[in-house]
């Protein structure tokens, strides 16, 4: 069987590891060699994911932080966090399901987590707008961060999103304008932030979940100004370049690493976060407990300074 | 009309710079064009009676995009003003390269503009009230916001704050810069910041939103003001109306995201025609500052 869930380029992987299935299947007739063919496929399987993952362009790097099987923000929840409570509402005008929050513990500290979530089957995908927020989950999230700035909680944000929702009820009620105070709150928020790119990191409305004292990045997720198939429809006139697009904006984890806007890159189980869950979580729990480790102690008027002056750095001009 | 997709103010560069720069050559060499035509009307327009009405059509109130200098020399006080950061310059960090290098486009942009980049600050007065105020330019590769742009925007926060004199900054921007990728992003953020350390200090900052004013600008800086106003009929929002009309698959009604949708939607405060732009927004920042009403003598140019 044919696993329609995985990406061309992973494809060779997902053949050999099919022939796998096959054979333990096989193996229970009892033959007696199966194992060993079974063990070197596997050793196969294991260089050949090796091999085509030390060579991902840009572009198969996109695809991955898109992939239908990546990890979630509510997957990592699960698996980090304890005791979370989901808090709903902006209090305004309604929930937006595309962003999740709500208080939850770390290795038994209280947090705030929020985070972009997409849905999984097609019904959750709608429910969940493919993760892309309207002006309520913009402002249900601010609600939630100066709730935690109040009591004293750190704020874990997770970004995975396409972007803000372009639609005629997300312009009427001011997307623009929930994105830009969640930009101003969050820079002077009087609590430490700590912020991840868990999958896609889709301009304007990933920044408004993104303001932070430390950034981090999985290794196959993407930050950019613009999609690549956006960029590529209005550099190049043509969406097809999408790949000439993302090589070009530098949209991956270790090349933001090196311009010095992501402060630390996780590495992902091979093959990527969606063939081990349970390895993903493990890796990130424990650079968010280094994270907050770093910034719990600052003082928060030094915390606050140090994180506008983090962002007055951004940029690259001359005089 | 101009489309403002979260960056595709390059997909409207093309159109708009071509009517723009058209009414440019007209205004510089009035020998070659003593008349114009109204976008919007159709007018037959006498170009020295146009510059008269900052290039409002007298006609019918349609508001032309202009230049950033015109625009700043248009508001603020002769005489007494002054540029800020004029020297900050871009650079090509990212060795940006689509079907032209960026710095191709850059240099373009600049000679046809004569622009360092596309924002110019000034510090100035209006009306005798000490400000500063900044203005995007258009024709400068889409009023898109890079490092420069976001730098300048914190120079011009910063003499507010050790001035304490209010902030005005006129927007015209198809959003964030994608030549300059995530650094780009980041300078919304950086406005946005900046900005917050202006509004805790208690010192006004009015945004005003001329066409169009889209993407990363609206969801910043323009969106930030303690006074939000735009201008008549001009073009306001995240995403552009096309994009919108490819996701949600129907026609958008009339005038949406145009300035009086905004109005009506709570997204700003109000619509101010550019030729009482001066005398409003100096009775404004006299309110806002504590100060004496200013002395605004009757207008002559409105019809």
């Amino acid at each position: 069987m044919m696993n329609l869930n995985c990406l061309d380029f992973e494809r060779p992987i997902a053949e050999l590891e099919v022939k796998i299935e096959e054979l333990r299947y096989a193996g229970n007739d009892a033959e007696v060699n199966i194992n060993d063919e079974i063990n070197r496929l596997q050793q196969k399987s294991r260089q050949l994911t090796e091999q085509i993952f030390a060579a991902l362009s840009p572009w198969q790097i996109a695809q991955l932080a898109r992939h239908p099987q990546r990890p979630y923000t509510l997957d990592y929840l699960q698996r980090i966090f304890t005791e979370f409570e989901e808090l709903h509402g902006d209090r305004r005008f309604g929930d937006d399901p595309a962003i999740v929050g709500g208080v939850a513990r770390l290795e038994g500290q209280p947090v705030m987590v929020i985070g972009h979530q997409k849905g999984r089957d097609t019904k959750e995908k709608l429910l969940r707008n493919f993760g892309m927020p309207r002006p309520e989950g913009y402002r249900k999230a601010v609600r939630l961060m100066q709730l935690a700035e109040r009591l004293r909680m750190p704020i874990l944000t997770f970004i995975d999103t396409p972007g803000a929702y372009p639609g005629v009820g997300a312009e009427e009620r001011g997307q623009s304008e929930a994105i830009a105070y969640n930009l101003k709150v969050m820079a002077e928020l009087r609590t430490p932030i700590v912020s991840t790119v868990i999958g896609e990191g889709g301009s304007g409305g990933a920044l408004a979940i993104g303001v932070s004292d430390r950034l981090l990045m999985l290794s196959y997720s993407t930050y950019a100004v613009i999609s690549p198939e956006g960029c590529a429809a209005i550099l190049w006139k043509s969406p097809e370049k999408a790949a000439e697009a993302a090589e070009a904006m530098g949209i991956t984890a270790e090349q933001l690493h090196k311009l010095g806007l992501v402060d630390e890159v996780l590495p992902e189980p091979l093959g990527g976060a969606h063939r081990d869950y349970a390895a993903m979580s493990e890796i990130l729990r424990a650079a968010l407990l280094d994270a907050l480790a770093k910034l719990v102690d600052i003082d928060t008027e030094q915390l606050v300074q140090q994180r506008y002056e983090r962002l007055m750095q951004f940029g690259s001009y001359r005089e | 009309m101009s489309d403002g997709t979260y960056m595709s103010w390059f997909q409207k560069l093309m159109p708009s710079r071509i009517r723009t720069e058209a009414n440019n050559r007209r205004s510089r060499n009035v020998p070659e064009g003593l008349w114009t035509k109204c976008g919007a009307c159709n007018s037959a327009l006498y170009r020295p009676e146009l510059e008269r009405s900052f290039d409002v059509c007298p006609k019918c109130g349609y508001h032309m995009r202009i230049g950033a200098r015109r625009r700043l020399e248009l508001f603020l006080d002769e005489g007494a003003r002054s540029e800020l950061a004029e020297n900050v310059q871009p650079v090509d960090a990212l060795r940006f390269r689509d079907s032209r290098k960026y710095k191709e486009r850059l240099v373009q942009a600049q000679k046809g503009t004569g622009e360092k980049d596309a924002l110019v600050v000034m510090q100035g007065g209006i009306y005798g009230i000490p400000v500063v105020a900044a203005a995007f330019e258009f024709r400068f590769m889409g009023g898109s916001m890079g490092s420069v742009v976001g730098e300048k925007i914190v120079r011009a926060v910063n003499v507010s704050l050790q001035e304490r004199i209010p902030l005005i900054c006129f927007s015209a921007s198809g959003g964030a810069r994608m030549q300059e990728a995530l650094l780009s992003l980041m300078q919304m953020a950086k406005t946005a910041a900046a900005l917050g350390r202006l509004s805790d200090a208690g010192i006004p900052f009015i945004s005003v939103l001329t066409d169009p004013t889209m993407g990363g600008v609206s969801a910043s800086l323009a969106m930030l003001g303690d006074v939000n106003v735009a201008e008549p009929g001009a073009l306001i929002g995240f995403a552009g109306p096309r994009v919108i009309e490819q996701t949600v698959r129907e026609t958008l009604p009339d005038g949406f995201q145009r300035s009086e949708f905004l109005l009506q939607h709570g997204a700003i405060d109000l619509i101010v025609d550019r030729r009482e732009m001066r005398p409003r927004l100096a009775n404004l920042l006299a309110i806002m500052t504590h100060r004496p009403p200013p002395n605004v003598k009757p207008l002559a140019t409105v019809t």
